[in-house]
């Protein structure tokens, strides 16, 4: 059992030093951050002034070994646009990201994951086809067209919601339905096929055979096996919480951690987009994590694995 | 004497292929019988179907009576108390019959919960002597253990306790021994006959293994394309099968002593459901078959005392047979 837990807390540590391996390489090689901030007309030596002190003339593995060092430490540079720190500026927007992702994961599972049981315990019915239709609608349209619609249903012709702003907890529910709608289906068609997948096992059919009920099938029997996949989406959901919402925050134009990569990334502010691709990293290999600790928990086959591996 | 079960008529359909076409069985109480027949004739569907223990979109009719009582169409909360309680049943694959997130406590005690008035302790203590009866050793340790920690013919053991937990009247066991290797075959099937000897249970044993049958019951039902084609006690089958399906699986079989024979092969393969020819269905593969073959399904009609067959050649089939036997 430690062992299970030791080697994925292993893998998830070595995740994130690719993650910021990655980050580190792909944005150096995207374009020089002097010329773009200052502008191709900026006079030479204020160029020169400027690499000296983001320290972009030092060697690349230079500045590589310099940023771990400096995230060890817990220095995640500053802002190239105001000089803040960056890691003051992404927390400061995560409270306003959190606001539309908590309430859009939580509808979400309670939208999606009943109707995912509901429609497999009821195959083929008429029920079990509209919750189908629903959600193909639901997760192939994409979030910002499906926000686009409900602004033109709810904002243009209704009017009975705000388009965009952050100024009351009107303006979140715009946002929030679209987190949920496409979250939701994606958790229903889920849902269903995996609990279709153990509703055929045999061994629903013996506990049937031994005179157990049939709800009690379907709660002792079918949902701890079918809670196995459906936790795998989602530990991916809560690994969306922080940067789940860049589409549907530009959209809304809500001041969240999402708006602000967008915005970052334009602008070649390093530190910032680094910071957001750390923080992101970080939420979904913890999400990952608890997935694995959780199958542990759910799954002794896998308990069992881990331990004699 | 009234029989313990007895089927009538009863069909099964799955999307309008018929897959039973008219079954009618009796089993007494505490007789072993023997239920034989390739894959897709039938066998395991009548008794899921007399259990309702079928998919929903499953077309089932005719009748299923428990000591009088009919089980086609009755409420869930009656099946529930007869499945398990008087009726048990084992399944094939016993590595995939035991729920793999639950411990074989749980798994057992439920059953005891359900079926019998039992209570904490009591409970616990029940469950123990099961699994000794079952021949599980060290049970009060391994009951916290879960199914994939156990060897097949130790979880076979374990499905067979749990079948035990409401003292049924009858066991069915669904081809109980298929997946599991031939010395652990010999002692499952072992373990089983001693049970029912003292416990005084009916058995079905449905399989298509035709020794383990002639070994371990009274007597025999031949199923071939969703009915039954023959019954006879297990030694008048084997000395002296009378349709022609029965014969041909016979046939089949390398005797053990005597002088070597050619084995015989049935030609042909089994109909589609889907598309059954009109009348017998094994006609198309009958040697001995003739114009009115084609016209109607023969019905089982005993041919001598506790035998039947459903063969309007069964007079021929014997001579046949007779004559093979005096080459």
């Amino acid at each position: 059992m430690g062992r299970y837990f030791a080697i994925r807390i292993g893998r998830a540590a070595l995740t994130i030093v690719l993650v910021v391996t990655f980050a580190f390489v792909v944005l150096r090689l995207s374009g020089d951050p002097a010329l773009m901030i200052l502008g191709p007309e900026a006079p030479p030596e204020v160029i020169a002034a400027f690499r000296k002190a983001w320290g972009l003339d030092d060697p690349i593995w230079f500045q590589y070994l310099d940023y771990f060092h400096a995230i060890a430490k817990g220095e995640l540079g500053r802002s190239m646009r105001d000089g803040r720190p960056a890691i003051q500026l992404v927390l400061e927007r995560i409270p306003a990201t959190l606001a539309l992702t908590l309430p859009a994961f939580v509808f979400k599972v309670a939208l999606g994951v009943p109707a995912g049981i509901y429609a497999a315990l009821h195959r083929g019915s008429g029920i079990d086809r509209v919750v189908m239709m629903t959600a193909v609608a639901g997760f192939t349209v994409p979030s910002f067209v499906l926000a686009l619609i409900l602004v033109l249903v709810f904002a243009v012709q209704l009017g009975w919601l705000p388009s965009g702003g952050q100024d009351s907890w009107r303006h979140a529910i715009l946002p929030i339905a679209t987190l949920s709608l496409g979250g939701a289906a994606v958790l229903a068609r889920f849902t269903r096929s995996a609990m279709l997948e153990v509703l055929g096992q045999p061994y629903i059919r013996t506990a049937s055979a031994k005179g157990v009920p049939w709800r009690k099938v379907v709660t002792s029997h079918a949902l701890p096996n079918a809670a196995i996949p459906t936790v795998t989406i989602l530990g991916f959901m809560v690994g969306t919480l922080i940067a789940g919402a860049v589409v549907v925050e530009s959209v809304f134009s809500w001041p969240g951690v999402g708006r602000l990569l967008v915005v970052a990334v334009a602008n070649r502010d390093l530190a910032v987009v680094q910071c957001i691709l750390l923080l992101v990293a970080l939420t979904m290999v913890t999400s990952n994590l608890i997935v694995d600790f959780l199958y542990g928990f759910l799954d002794p086959r896998l308990r069992a694995k881990g331990a004699h591996a | 004497m009234a029989p313990l079960v007895s089927i009538e008529g009863l069909s099964v359909a799955f999307g309008g292929v018929p897959v039973l076409r008219g079954v009618d069985l009796a089993l007494g109480k505490g007789e072993a019988l023997g239920l034989v027949g390739e894959s897709g004739s039938g066998k395991s569907v009548t008794w899921l179907a007399a259990l309702g223990l079928l998919p929903r979109h499953a077309k089932v009719a005719g009748s299923v009576r428990l000591d009088g009582c009919e089980l086609l169409g009755a409420p869930a909360a009656e099946l529930d108390r007869i499945r398990g309680g008087r009726v048990a049943m084992i399944f094939q694959d016993p590595a995939s019959a035991l729920n793999p997130v639950l411990t074989i406590r749980k798994q057992l005690c439920e059953a005891l919960a359900l079926h019998r008035d039992l209570s904490g302790e009591a409970v616990k203590a029940e469950a123990r002597r099961l699994l000794d009866i079952v021949g599980i050793p060290d049970a009060a340790r391994r009951l916290s253990a879960y199914p994939h920690e156990f060897s097949g013919g130790q979880v076979q053991r374990i499905m067979i306790a749990m079948a035990l937990a409401g003292n049924p009247d009858v066991l069915i066991a669904d081809e109980p021994t298929t997946a599991l290797d031939a010395t652990i075959q010999a002692q499952i099937l072992e373990l089983l006959s001693t049970i029912r000897r003292e416990m005084g249970m009916a058995m079905v044993l449905i399989s298509h293994d035709l020794g383990v049958v002639a070994e371990n019951c009274d007597r025999v039902a031949v199923m071939y394309a969703g009915r039954i084609v023959e019954q006879a006690p297990s030694n008048q089958l084997f000395a002296d099968p009378v349709h022609p399906y029965a014969q041909g699986l016979i046939g089949a079989l390398p005797p053990l002593d005597g002088p070597r024979r050619r084995l015989t092969a049935i030609p042909g393969t089994v109909p589609d459901p889907a598309h059954m020819p009109d009348g017998c269905a094994f006609a198309p593969r009958c040697v001995l078959a003739a114009e009115p073959c084609g016209l109607a399904a023969p019905t089982l009609a005993p041919i001598a005392n506790d035998r039947a067959v459903a063969c309007i050649r069964a007079e021929a089939s014997r001579r046949a047979l007779l004559g093979i036997a005096a080459e």
